[in-house]
């Protein structure tokens, strides 16, 4: 049962890792990349975290693994507050060194 | 008050890390965290006493984390079938957004929140106005509603 869970979980999140890598092909500019790439990862690295962390507790509800559960998830934590702050300070500088946004009117300017 | 609380939340976190619960290592915690704590108590909260707001605000904080879960999926899916469709219709622009949050923390907090959400990065605050790029006019809108900093400022006691 946890393992058919987790396996869900998995396909889950690589399939939004999947639309982020695509996302990534096929934007047209600098900034359109970022929201592809920056932000499919969170919710593929929250699911397939958190496959992993059920996974992990398929042998039994012990203390010890319960723990190491405790600290995959931690995992998810620290990328929730490191993704998006890398992705706003990415961004930034792109907009301090005058990237200049793609638009649908004016194409590439 | 303080001192105890800082070493509460550091001693959690040395059993969680270390996983060994017999009397040398918990002892072994107990000194360590007993220096940081002495050492660097006040890193982690600049305040000088506790209110009973503050336990409020992390009390909301936390309900307000499954919402946010919730609106990250939402938006992802809507991201994923803009990436995947053939004709790609995206029509990124910058937008400004007038925040009327006062507090560093509710700043902190909803920016991060925007940028967590698919389809919207915060690049900019400048005197409360947020700098926001969106992906597409529905994201964009869905920022200018306002809902989710209605929800930061209640978290954080603004409203």
């Amino acid at each position: 049962m946890i393992t058919v869970l987790s396996i869900l979980l998995f396909l889950a999140g690589v399939f939004f890792f999947f639309t982020a890598t695509v996302g990534l092909l096929r934007m047209p500019d600098f900034y359109c990349r970022m929201q592809a790439t920056g932000k499919g990862d969170t919710l593929g690295a929250f699911l397939t975290i958190t496959g992993l962390a059920l996974y992990n507790l398929n042998h039994g509800f012990t203390l010890a693994a319960v723990l190491v559960s405790l600290k995959i998830m931690f995992i998810v934590v620290f990328i929730f507050v490191a993704n998006p702050t890398a992705t706003h300070a990415i961004a930034k500088a792109g907009m301090d060194c005058g990237v200049e946004p793609w638009t649908k009117e004016g194409g590439n300017t | 008050m303080r001192y105890i609380v800082v070493f509460l939340i550091l001693f959690a976190h040395w059993v969680i890390w270390s996983g060994m619960l017999d009397a040398f290592h918990l002892s072994l915690g107990v000194i360590s965290c007993g220096i940081v704590t002495a050492m660097s108590h006040d890193f982690l909260f600049r305040r000088d006493k506790f209110l009973p707001q503050h336990i409020t605000e992390v009390f909301r904080f936390i309900f307000y984390i499954p919402w946010l879960m919730y609106q990250i999926f939402l938006s992802n899916i809507h991201v994923a079938k803009i990436v995947l469709s053939p004709d790609m219709p995206i029509d990124p622009k910058f937008v400004w957004y007038k925040s009327k949050l006062k507090k560093d923390i509710s700043h902190a907090a909803y920016s991060n929140s925007i940028t967590l959400t698919p389809g919207t990065i915060t690049t900019d605050i400048v005197d409360g106005q947020y700098y926001v790029h969106c992906l597409d006019q529905k994201v964009a809108d869905d920022l200018l509603t306002g809902d989710m900093e209605k929800k930061v400022a209640h978290v954080f006691l603004e409203d």
